[in-house]
């Protein structure tokens, strides 16, 4: 059983992000990197599935910035490789050109599974699993909270909405939007990274060219104006405190 | 290719979900200055088909396979519907049911996407959507030019009494047949939520928190909040999914929708997933020290203190 993990490095989001001149991208110069935690969760499934029997356990990512940590960190977790896509460009690359060049890569790699973060922060044009899976004319299912294998046949939970979920079972190969792993994320520490990165092994690869863009124009990123703000409540802690009990009070409760 | 506008309906439970009229009223206004039709896909339970009588006409089609949700059964028969019915724009929701069939669509129909829109006009000839990105801290402005285009819709974005319509639509079959035979996904079991230890919807009053908590040792600051409040503590989902509190106390997409008098928040950023669930809370206050947190744009009023400084604080308000 080959399971493949798909890794993305997005803007961390604590950060501000301010626009690059021409407004159609963040500016990314000096903005911090970091995993899409959705991503974060795929691999602790994956990583679960190792566990829990035979399957080996593949990285894979675009070169972005800060991902050879990001792919070390992944083998320090227990990844049995990590391969790195190089040379797909630098800056944002949408979901439909990113999903050209994993397809195009994945296609020439037999994977029996492939899971990744359901989305990420910065899909404007569409989420990886349902893109990627439609290129290689795989089943799919997002927003997965379980994975199980019997066989070739993938046993998923899908939540609907609401709190209702879905069990199915997908005739593997099949690509898997994750949402929550069965637990959290495992932590790897410091010092088992740099093993790793000591012993190096991270396998860099070619991204097969490709052109699909999304097809549509961006004219440009703004930020959001609200219709309406928060009324904010300034002075102390405890001057701040008083006036939420007032206005708890004001509601009758 | 016509001028239509399609919206692919969605049902939970045997009712038509309410973003499925938020997009029915939406598609009515760009199919009027387009000079197309509303057309509305109703995937199973064509008895609900009378509901949607804001479309000019509802395409049904019904299989073994269609009863509940299956991604697999569904994207082949609104592949198919879109081929034969060519519209100009198809709306679905950001719901689980969008997520799996907006991209692949994307791809097999070959149609541009745009995610997470929360508003959207029709120019001359085209189409302007407006879409949240990196969780609602920026929004990106497209067109969508090209001859056909799909938006996946967030929940909330449109007003929802647009598309209820009262007169009966015309009702059409499409056909699956030969579709559906040989599907490598089966949908075993559909199960619903169970009820938790509380009930977060029946509250008046709510403690929230989120990630700005930090560890699960410190829930005990806002716990004891909550209780000093008479208050059930809820939460956003990255709490749930570490395993710090019951999913019956998630607020969200996928957890519960509260509508409690007085919603106070610590720690949550406002990602529009949460937002989902927290819409019709009467009263919104919220705890973030970032000040820039979308949270702040929903919440009625907001404070950038430290939630470690201020819930003490609170606490020895109402306790003493
Ligand atoms: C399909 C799908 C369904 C989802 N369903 C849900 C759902 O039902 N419910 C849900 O909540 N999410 C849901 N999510 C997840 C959602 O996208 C966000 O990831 C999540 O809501 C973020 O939770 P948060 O605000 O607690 O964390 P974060 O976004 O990490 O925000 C933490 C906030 O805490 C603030 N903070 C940090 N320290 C402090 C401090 N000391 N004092 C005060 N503030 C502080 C920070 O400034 C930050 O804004 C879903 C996602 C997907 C893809």
């Amino acid at each position: 059983m080959r399971i493949a993990v798909l890794l993305k490095q997005i803007p961390d989001l604590v950060e501000d992000l301010e626009l690059a001149p021409d407004g159609t991208d963040v500016d990314r110069e000096f903005l911090a990197f970091t995993l899409n935690e959705f991503d974060d969760q795929a691999l602790e499934e994956a990583l679960c599935l190792k566990d829990a029997g035979d399957a080996e356990v593949v990285a894979v990512a675009l070169e972005e910035p800060d991902v050879d940590q990001c792919l070390y960190t992944a083998l320090a977790k227990g990844a049995d490789r990590a391969v790195k896509l190089t040379g797909a460009g630098e800056g944002w690359i949408d979901g439909h050109r990113r999903s050209a060049i994993l397809a195009a890569w994945l296609a020439t790699a037999e994977f029996d599974l492939i899971l990744t973060g359901v989305q990420a922060a910065d899909d404007l044009d569409g989420q990886l699993p349902p893109l990627l899976a439609a290129r290689l004319g795989l089943p799919h299912a997002s927003v997965v909270v379980r994975v199980e294998l019997k066989g070739q046949v993938a046993l998923v939970r899908q939540e609907l909405g609401g709190g209702t979920v879905a069990d199915e079972e997908l005739r593997l190969p099949a690509v898997i939007g994750i949402q929550a792993a069965r637990q959290a994320p495992r932590y790897a520490s410091i010092s088992r990274i740099r093993q790793a990165q000591q012993a190096g092994g991270l396998e860099e690869v070619g991204a097969p060219a490709t052109d699909a863009g999304p097809g549509y124009h961006l004219v440009r990123l703004l930020a959001p104006e609200a219709a309406g703000h928060a009324q904010m409540l300034g002075g102390s802690a405890g001057e701040v405190a008083e006036r939420i009990v007032e206005l708890i009070r004001a509601k009758g409760l | 290719m016509s001028n239509d506008v399609l919206v692919l309906a969605e049902h939970r439970d045997g009712a038509v979900s309410d973003v499925t009229f938020e997009l029915l009223g939406k598609a009515r206004e760009i199919a009027a200055s387009w000079g197309g039709r509303t057309v509305a896909l109703l995937l199973g339970q064509r008895e609900l088909a009378g509901e949607l009588g804001a479309a000019d006409t509802v395409q049904c089609a019904e299989h073994a396979a269609l009863e509940t949700y299956n991604p697999e059964a569904y994207e082949a028969v609104v592949l198919q519907a879109l081929e034969q019915l060519e519209p100009r724009l198809v709306l679905t929701s950001t719901t689980t049911v969008g997520l799996d069939l907006g991209a692949a669509l994307s791809v097999r129909w070959d149609a541009p996407l745009v995610s997470y829109v929360t508003g959207l006009s029709a120019g001359d000839g085209t189409a302007l959507a407006t879409a949240q990105i990196y969780g609602g801290k920026l929004l990106a402005e497209v067109e969508l030019s090209g001859p056909r285009a799909l938006c996946a819709v967030l929940a909330g974005s449109f007003p929802h009494a647009a598309g209820r319509g009262e007169t009966a639509p015309t009702v059409e079959t499409l056909d699956a047949t030969g579709l559906l035979d040989d599907l490598r996904t089966v949908v075993t079991s559909v199960i619903s939520p169970e009820g938790g230890d509380v009930d977060i919807t029946a509250a008046d009053l709510l403690v929230s928190v989120g990630r700005g908590i930090g560890s699960q040792a410190n829930l005990e600051v806002v716990e004891e909040l909550a209780e000093a409040l008479g208050a059930p503590l809820a939460a956003s989902r990255p709490l749930i999914d570490q395993g710090w509190l019951p999913k019956a106390r998630q607020v969200g997409k996928s957890g519960l929708s509260v509508k409690p008098k007085v919603y106070l928040m610590f720690g949550i950023s406002g990602a529009p997933e949460h937002l989902e669930g927290m819409r019709d809370a009467e009263l919104v206050i919220a705890c973030n020290t970032d000040a820039k947190a979308p949270i702040f744009d929903v919440a009625d009023y907001g404070t950038t203190v430290d939630l470690f400084d201020l819930v003490p604080e609170l606490v020895s308000r109402v306790a003493g």
